[in-house]
């Protein structure tokens, strides 16, 4: 089996020591880090989401993929900064100002580094400034916010409402979760993108990473 | 700690025992079989052979007590073991001898086939928590005198697990055990390893009809498993108390486990029934009564109490739909009849009383069967205590979902439901078609009839079976069966 086959398919098995030792051999054997990336890493990552979405793996199995996906990153993002390489995107995620809740988000947050993506994480009761500032600091491509209240998810137009006053909009696209907040909320408030989980966020994620 | 439910204590239960004795001693029961009332009369029975009545005793009540096995096994097609059935070991058969089945497309009930019942041994074969098949309904479009035979031949060559069905007639008797000895090779190598248990039901009050009493004759000949399916009705053709009617199925049940034991002492049985209240306002017998079900509970005390392994008639429903009602009436059996250890629960995938198989229904159903079969597991400690190191994990790591404890233990704590129970947040549920129950359930039967891998049965034995059924057709009139190519 070829190496970079063997750094997806022990991804997909959540194995980690090996994920790394195959990223080190494909290194070693000068096969071209955006290859390892796409070939290896982000091909088992999708296979992972694939077998997920059908129920065939479960959250825990995505997780562990995730944390084998970190080794081989590790171990290869120096090369891909060293190349010129990008990775395929930063998102600053955290949940919204006045709300402490913040699992959701780090779940978001493991499964898009699984996915590929650098996160940055800002933790919770974030302001909309902050979001709005590290987000352009970072040139990062999407902001992800998280709302458990009511009270609470008001906030996230404040956020979108900064991006649009500062010119943003276009440039940094966003995406809102969390148990009150819906697909049609999304819409009213003019956010890009509305995840119904982590899996989905991951999934808009990526869309809207490829619109740009 | 398993989870266990009573609905007797021991001095009530005690004086239904001693109440169903003397309902059986001074009352008597009757047998309409010359041949069984003789052998009740060379045990001391009083017999009145132009009433076909026979006045049992003491003494025979306590020896088929003695001789009846408190266990025994079940096996497959292929020899393996399946049930085992003894103290609160519990197992799940589709409801059994459906005149209807419910059709998906129509939404209506109607008669089912010999396709629908191919397609019905395909799904049961992919329904890991419904342990054996049963003889579910009868297919319409062959001679009613093989009716019997034919489910089981069809059974026997479709699918693995061991059947639970029954004889419509004396005669059908004969080639249903030939069909078994197809399987099995011999006489011996079946009583060895039973492949099926036959329903054998008296008819209420105290009454065995010719053929139901020689079913049971014949099946301790061979030892072939039986059930006795006692069905007082409370109200009507027995006392409208649960305590009278537990009192007349403690009675009939022990007439049949006579007749069983004096034939064949050790044969085995289970303790079953499907009695139920009687509607008074609608005339009928509903199953999902929640007096029906603490009837089937209490009986199965009395058999445990006798030291028997039990069967029930209790996770089924009276609705005519796969709705709420249907769900209700199921799942309330089923999670009764766990509880209180019912060995071999029948009912699955049964609506309008006993009237009508749904495929959709059952794959419902295998859920709620999976649900309560995790119910009796209980809750046990697994590496819990000390607690902290555990919480330690939590309070650095954030979460848990990647510890090894979690790892471990997620798949043994926890049942995962198949596609049927939504557990999909609104929008996703939203995006995967929004899907009512009936069209998920359908689209599970599909799935499992596409997924049928074909019995590994020896081509000689499926040879032998069809040989065997086309020579029982051609007695009835019939050339060909109208089963496609097994």
């Amino acid at each position: 089996m070829d190496i970079l086959k063997q750094i997806s398919e022990n991804l997909r098995g959540g194995n980690d020591k090996k994920v790394l030792e195959f990223t080190k051999l494909a290194i070693e054997q000068k096969i071209p880090p955006k290859d390892i990336l796409d070939d290896g890493l982000i091909a088992g990552m999708d296979t992972v989401g694939k077998l997920f979405k059908a129920h065939e793996i479960f959250l825990p199995d995505v997780l562990l993929a995730a944390k084998a996906m970190y080794s081989g990153m590790d171990e290869l993002k120096p090369i891909l900064i060293r190349e010129g390489i990008p990775t395929i995107g930063k998102v600053v995620i955290g949940t919204i100002q006045g709300d402490l809740h913040d699992i959701g988000k780090n779940l978001v947050g493991i499964m898009l580094k699984g996915a590929g993506f650098e996160v940055i994480d800002l933790g919770n009761d974030v302001s909309p400034e902050k979001f709005v500032e590290r987000a352009k600091k970072e040139n990062a491509k999407v902001i992800g916010m998280s709302a458990l209240l009511t009270t609470t998810m008001q906030g996230m137009r404040k956020v979108i409402d900064l991006l649009n006053e500062r010119g943003l909009s276009g440039e940094i696209k966003t995406i809102i979760g969390g148990a009150p907040v819906s697909e049609e909320f999304a819409r009213e408030i003019g956010a890009d993108a509305y995840g119904y989980d982590a899996a989905s966020a991951v999934d808009r994620v990526k869309k809207l990473t490829r619109e740009k | 700690m398993r989870p266990i439910v009573k609905f007797l204590d021991n001095e009530l239960l005690e004086r239904i025992v001693s109440e169903a004795r003397d309902v059986l001693c001074k009352l008597g029961v009757e047998i309409h079989n010359r041949g069984i009332l003789s052998m009740l009369g060379d045990y001391g029975a009083k017999v009145d052979m132009h009433r076909n009545h026979a006045l049992f005793t003491d003494e025979i009540i306590d020896r088929t007590l003695k001789s009846a096995p408190g266990s025994f096994k079940l096996y497959d097609v292929l020899g393996n073991e399946t049930h085992d059935f003894i103290g609160y070991n519990v197992y799940f058969t589709p409801g059994s001898a459906a005149l209807n089945i419910l059709d998906y497309k129509t939404r209506k009930i109607r008669k089912p086939t010999t396709m629908d019942y191919i397609k019905y041994t395909e799904v049961v074969s992919g329904l890991e928590n419904i342990a054996s098949q049963s003889t579910a309904f009868i297919p319409a479009d062959v001679n009613e005198n093989i009716s019997d035979s034919y489910r089981l031949y069809l059974s026997l060559l479709c699918c693995k697990k061991p059947v639970v069905t029954g004889a419509f007639s004396v005669e059908a008797f004969n080639i249903m055990k030939d069909l078994q000895l197809a399987v099995r090779g011999t006489r011996e190598k079946l009583a060895a390893k039973p492949l099926t248990i036959y329903s054998c039901c008296p008819t209420s009050p105290l009454k065995w009809s010719d053929v139901t009493s020689q079913n049971l004759v014949d099946c301790a000949l061979h030892s072939i498993p039986v059930e006795y399916v006692s069905m007082p009705l409370a109200g009507f053709m027995a006392p409208v108390t649960l305590v009278g009617t537990l009192v007349q199925h403690t009675a009939e049940t022990l007439s049949g486990l006579a007749i069983s034991q004096l034939t064949n002492p050790g044969t085995p049985i289970l303790y079953g029934g499907s009695p139920a209240i009687f509607d008074v306002r609608y005339e009928t017998t509903p199953m999902g009564a929640v007096e029906t079900q603490m009837i089937d509970c209490a009986y199965n005390e009395i058999g445990k109490h006798f030291g028997l392994p039990t069967q029930a008639y209790i996770s089924l429903s009276d609705s005519k739909r796969l709705d709420t009602q249907a769900g209700l009436e199921s799942s309330m059996g089923a999670t009764l009849a766990v509880l209180a250890g019912v060995n071999n629960i029948s009912g699955p995938g049964m609506l309008d009383f006993e009237n009508c198989q749904s495929l959709e229904k059952l794959v419902v159903d295998n859920e709620i069967c999976g649900m309560t079969l995790r119910l009796i597991k209980g809750i046990e400690p697994r590496e819990d205590f000390p607690a902290l190191p555990r919480f330690e994990e939590l309070l650095k790591e954030k979460h848990l979902l990647i510890s090894e404890h979690t790892l471990r233990y997620l798949r043994e704590e926890q049942y995962f439901p198949g596609p049927v129970i939504d557990r999909a947040n609104r929008a996703r549920w939203r995006e995967e078609g929004a899907l009512t129950l009936f069209k998920r359930a359908h689209r599970e039967v599909k799935r499992l009839v596409k997924e049928y891998e074909p019995s590994r049965l020896p081509g000689e034995v499926k040879r032998e079976l069809k040989k065997l059924m086309e020579g029982e057709a051609r007695r009835y009139g019939m050339d060909s069966l109208p089963s496609r190519d097994l």
